[in-house]
Order: C-alpha cells, then structure tokens, then sequence
C-alpha cells in the first residue's frame, strides 16, 4: 500500500513536470500541446483497449454462436445416414432369418418379399439369393436377369463371406443410376451358406441432405474413405468424382475445420464419421455466410469507436483552447496588475522624492530671494553711484532665476500631489481646456478643427484632477491620432441628470470596425501594431470605473468615433 | 500713516531677519520669533497687528501657533507662509482664522499688499 502510495506521488510530480512548461513565446503553445498530448492519451488508449477485447471476445462468441447449429445439423445428418443404412441391413438380415433357403429359393416368395419391401420402404430396388459357396446366384427379381451369375471373385463376395454383412459404396449400377448394395451371409446347421444381396437407390441420401435445409451458399455430401463423392455436390463435384478437399479420418464426434476451397474462398469444413459403413458427412459453409452478422458488429464497433474517438478529439482540443486562453487571460491580467503596480510605485517614490527635494530646496531658496531682495532695496534707497544700474540688473536676473526654481520646485510638488489619489471638487470645463492645452501644438500643427461646446453652468463635481487628466488625454490622443490633418474633434460637456455630468470626445476620423469597438477596453488590444502597448485605453476604463464613472464608444468606420464619459457628481471612488 | 507692527515667526533666521530689513526699509515696524513659544510669550507681552507665520516649525507647528494666537486676541490677523506647494494648509488655516496665506518664496510686493490689507481688517 506504502508503494502504491508512493508510485502515486511520483506520478503526480511526474504530471506536474510534464505540464509546467518553460518561460516562452510559446509557453502556451506548449502547454497546449502537452495537455492534448496527456488528455487524448488518457482517453483513446482504454478506448482502442476496450475495443481490442471487445473486438475479440465477440469474435470468439460470435463464431461459437454460429458454428454450433452447423455442427449439430453434421451430427443430427450423420445419425440419420447412419439410422438409414442400419435400419436397411436389419430388415435383410431378419429376412434371412424369417425364411428358409427353400422359401427364398422360390421366385414366387422372393417377389412377395421385394414388393413388400418396395411398398413399406424406400429404395428397395432388387433382391437376390447368391450360393455361399461358389458365389452363383441361385434366385433374383428385379429388373435384371441377373440368375447364373458368379460373384465368386467379386471383393464384396469376400467381405461377406468373411465378416456376414456388407455395405458398398455407391456404384453406378446397370442403369446409371448411383445405387449401394446390401449382403448379409446366413449359415445353416448343416453347414451350407447362402447370401441375400439388395440394391438400394441413393435418392434417399439426397432426400436426406436436402432435408439440411442449407442456405444457397452452402454445400453437404457424403464421401467414402478414399474421399469420393457419395452423393451430388452442389459445388464440388458430381457423385463418384474426387472430393478436393482432404478430410481427416478417424474421430467420432463432429469438427469444424477452416479451409480454403478450390476456387479459393475461405469455408468452414463441419465433418463427422459414420460408424458403419466408412461414410463420412461433410457441410460446407463459406466464411462470408457465417460471419455475416460478424462483420456487420464489426464495422458498427469500428464506427462506434471512429465516432467517439472524433468527439473525443473535439472535446480535447475545444477545452484545451478554452483552459489555456483562460491561463493566458489570468497571466495577462496579473501581469498587467503587477506592471500597473510597479508603475505608481514607481511614481509614488519618485514622488516623495521630489516633494522631498523641493522642500529642502525651498528654504535656501527664500532666503536667496530675501538677501537679494534686500541688497536691491539697499541699492534703491543708496544715492546714484557708480554701475548702480549694472547691480541692479544683475539682481534682478538672480530674482528672475529664483523666480524659475520657484515654479520648478512647485512644479515637483505638483508632480509629487498627483501621485496620491486625491478627490478635490473641480470643474470639469476647466480641466478639459488644460489637457487641451497639451495638445494645442500638435492640433495647430496640423490644423485640426477642435470644438468646444461646454454647458456654461455645468456643477463643479468631486474627482481626482490628475486621474482624469490623463483619462481625457488618452481618448484625446486617440482622437488626434484617428482624424487626418485638418480632421475636426468636437468636445462637449452637458449634465446627464442630477447624480451624473458627461462629456463627450468625438472625432471624424478612420473609425473602428464593430469588432474592434467591442475590445478596446482590453488589456494588450491594440490597433496600433508596434506602436501601441494595448493599455492605454484599458488604463482609462479602469480609471473611469475606479472613479465611479462609466465610459462608452460608438464608431462607424470610415465616419469617426465618440467615447463618452460619465462621472459622478459626488465622489463614489473607494480610494 | 500710522506705521504698520508686524511679528515675523519663522525657524529660519537667516530667511526672517533679512525679510524684517526689507519691511523695515519700507516703513514697517517689525519683530522676529525664531519659534512659536517665543512668537506667543512676544505677543502676549505686545500684541502687533499682523503676525506672518511659518506653518512648517520644529516644536510648536504653525497651525496650532495660530489657534492660540486667535485665542489670545482674534482681532490679531494672521498671514501663513507654506512651503507646500499645497494650497490644503492654506486653505486649513483660513478655515482656523487666518488672514490668507502665501506660497514662499514669496514676492516682496506680494507680501506688503496683503499686509495692508490684513491691516485695514484690524479695527
């Protein structure tokens, strides 16, 4: 249990390293693929497993299924031939029993027997009474005149003789008819022997095998030992010709063989031995015929599993593109966060630094503007001497020098305030002619048209001076960088309703596609190609929400493009 | 004209005695604290008509200099000096009383037209 345990954890880690994947361009892309990789490997190899074993196991049941009728029809045929045959000889020998030599010597009795015989059974064609021991035949009816005749040196006159009974094999006979012969041997008392020999029609085997019922594409016939033909075969040959198939001999139960047939089709060979005579029943099913229903499973198992294995791949790579543009997004957006942080921290250092310096600056500052001061009063209050006007203007220049580290220092100061998010109440008219005043050079430049169109008693509102400043220069700059020279951005601000003011940028430039407009606002989405970072206007969103605001676009390619802001009158920011 | 008293408060020396030269180069009667306490016990013992004050002071801050000022006698006018470049504390001051309030350095002519004025207030 400890190991398995542990087994377990190296998986884990081994998982884990497989899916961490370096710091790259293709961090994703590799990722991506890794996770395919893992998730179709764990999915379409019990799939292809499963298949396998089911593949075979239906195979293997499948063919029992179908070849058991088979060999129970083999073996139901072979006991009919056998119950025929048996049943034939028994009625011969009881005969020779029933009457005595002088009965059957008589033409008159013989033919009373055969009728009988021909009435109550089938294929009872002659009987004759053959002398034991000179093999002469003494008696015969039948459709022969067949009295006189010697079989002394025939070989079915020497196995009777010998063992007392005989079953030929099928023989043409007289009248191209396939027949078999019957002989039973009788021995007297007195030591003389006398044999009874009928000939039977083999309709009976054919009765017998039609009696099957077999499909068109299957075959059965009877062979002897030396493999020929017995009765007709459908496909193989006529009766009396060589089988072509080799069966075999010896067994007393029913097999099933594979074989290929002379024309080269595979074929099932069910063969089972009669006990006597040497028969052997053979059914000849062709594979196509049995496995019909076997091919038929397969193709649907093989569709099954085409079927599942596409949905598998589809699922896989739609949820690998959705997980891994999810991570991506999630990276993105931390990395923005973390970039976003960095930044005011920066700012916010630098500011403290330069609040800081201004300071200390400060005061030495005032104190050179005082000295000065003083030493030009001085001068002032002094009658005229000599290069009095040159001291004097060399002051005045130290005064003017103070006076520009003044408005630096403020400046820093200034600079240093805006790092902190501070809500002070502004007029909103105001602080969009400032920001358009950074922009003056560039519209003038260029001759851009820039409208103003501001609500005289538009409410002061409360908000953070600079956040908004850098909001209105952004959509500005993207204004200025939509229209061509001599383009017009018209800027208006109206109160929306009691809570809320507006103002609206817009311009007459390129204009966006719906598509674009609908991800503007997303981090890294620029149109700007190596020019643009793709957070400018995602800064100004997040500005505008920070501050309780909302902002909209609208554009139509080709006619320009309106961002319009909505703020607060009061300030909603939880800064 | 009456002849304007005025009490300089600022830490740095070198800063208010030269501004209370100039002031009295123009007719002004001036005083110096170098710190609050100093600027207090100056006016208890002679209140001027304008006290122009440092908001930045080690010990005692500007602002709480004020509000005891304004205690001792309101009708004293008060001008804050910030260093900031934050109008807040100014804007603060005013709130607590003071006259107005100037972002130094300052401007010499700046400084005695909002004395004059501070001084018509005081009745």
């Amino acid at each position: 249990m400890a190991l398995n345990l542990k087994n377990w954890f190296n998986i884990k880690e081994r998982l884990q390293r497989f899916l961490e994947v370096e710091y790259s361009e293709d961090r994703y892309h590799n990722l991506r693929r890794n996770m395919r990789i893992l998730m179709i490997a764990m999915t379409i190899i019990p799939l292809v497993l499963m298949a396998l074993i089911n593949y075979h196991q239906y195979q293997r049941s499948l063919k029992e299924e179908i070849l058991s009728p088979i060999n129970l029809l083999a073996n139901k045929t072979t006991h009919s031939f056998q119950f025929f045959l048996k049943e034939r000889l028994s009625l011969i020998k009881s005969i020779s029993y029933f009457y005595t030599l002088d009965d059957l010597c008589d033409e008159k009795t013989l033919n009373h027997i055969l009728f009988t015989l021909k009435k109550e059974f089938v294929g009872f064609v002659d009987l004759g009474l053959i002398n034991g021991s000179d093999g002469t035949q003494i008696c015969y009816v039948g459709p022969y005149s067949l009295v006189g005749k010697n079989y002394a040196n025939q070989d079915w006159f020497q196995e009777v003789t010998l063992k007392g009974t005989y079953i030929s094999n099928v023989f043409m006979g007289y009248r191209k008819f396939p027949h078999i012969a019957i002989a039973v041997q009788r021995l007297q008392q007195n030591g003389q022997s006398w044999i009874l020999r009928t000939t039977i029609d083999t309709t009976m085997f054919d009765n017998l095998i039609a009696a099957m019922g077999l499909d068109a594409e299957s075959d059965a016939f009877v062979l002897n030992k030396e493999g020929i033909f017995q009765t007709n075969s459908r496909l193989y040959g006529k009766v009396l010709e060589q089988c072509p198939f080799t069966i075999p001999p010896g067994g007393y139960s029913t097999y099933v063989v594979e074989k290929q047939d002379p024309n080269g089709n595979d074929v099932f060979l069910a063969y089972a031995h009669l006990t006597y005579p040497d028969y052997t029943l053979v059914i000849v099913k062709p594979h196509s015929a049995v496995l019909k229903a076997w091919y038929a499973l397969k193709s649907d198992l093989f569709f099954v599993f085409l079927v599942s294995s596409a949905l598998i791949l589809i699922v896989v790579f739609r949820l690998t593109d959705i997980l891994v543009s999810r991570i991506r997004e999630a990276d993105q957006r931390r990395e923005l966060a973390f970039r976003e942080l960095q930044h005011s921290h920066k700012l916010s250092s630098i500011g403290r630094l330069a609040a800081g310096v201004a300071h200390e600056v400060n005061n030495p500052l005032a104190i050179i503007n005082e000295k000065a001061g003083l030493i030009k009063d001085l001068i002032k209050y002094t009658p005229d001497f000599d290069q009095k006007e040159k001291f004097l203007n060399l002051l005045e220049s130290i005064l003017q020098s103070v006076r520009r580290c003044k408005t630096i220092t403020h400046r820093l100061l200034g600079f240093a305030k805006r790092m902190e998010i501070e809500v002070e109440n502004l007029d909103l008219n105001e602080l969009m002619k400032e920001v358009l005043g950074f922009l003056e050079r560039e519209a003038l430049y260029r001759n851009i048209d820039i409208t103003l169109d501001l609500a005289k008693d538009l409410p002061r509102i409360d908000s953070d001076r600079g956040q908004l400043q850098q909001v209105f220069l952004n959509i500005l700059n993207n204004a200025m960088a939509a229209v061509q020279d001599e383009g017009r951005i018209s800027i208006t601000t109206w109160e929306k309703d009691a809570d809320t003011v507006a103002i609206s940028i817009e311009d007459n430039g390129c204009g966006m596609s719906e598509e674009t407009c609908r991800y503007i606002f997303e981090p890294f989405f620029t149109t700007k190609k190596e020019h643009g970072t793709g957070l400018g206007l995602s800064i100004t969103y997040g500005i505008v929400q920070k501050l309780g605001g909302e902002i909209d676009v609208a554009s139509k390619e080709n006619q320009g493009t309106k961002f319009t802001v909505y703020l607060p009158k009061k300030s909603k920011s939880k800064i | 004209m009456l002849q304007l008293k005025i009490l300089l408060v600022d830490d740095e020396k070198e800063f208010v005695t030269t501004l209370a030269e100039r002031l009295e180069l123009r007719n002004m009667h001036v005083e110096i604290a170098t710190d609050g306490e100093m600027a207090l016990s100056m006016i208890e013992a002679d209140p001027p008509q304008v006290v122009v004050l440092d908001v930045m002071m080690p010990g005692l801050s500007g602002m709480e200099v004020l509000v005891r000022i304004k205690a001792i006698d309101p009708k004293i006018q008060v001008i804050l000096l910030t260093g900031h470049g934050a109008t807040k504390d100014g804007i603060k001051g005013m709130q607590l009383g003071a006259f107005d309030y100037l972002i130094k350095p300052v401007d010499i002519d700046e400084l005695i037209e909002k004395l004059n004025e501070a001084a018509k207030n005081v009745v």
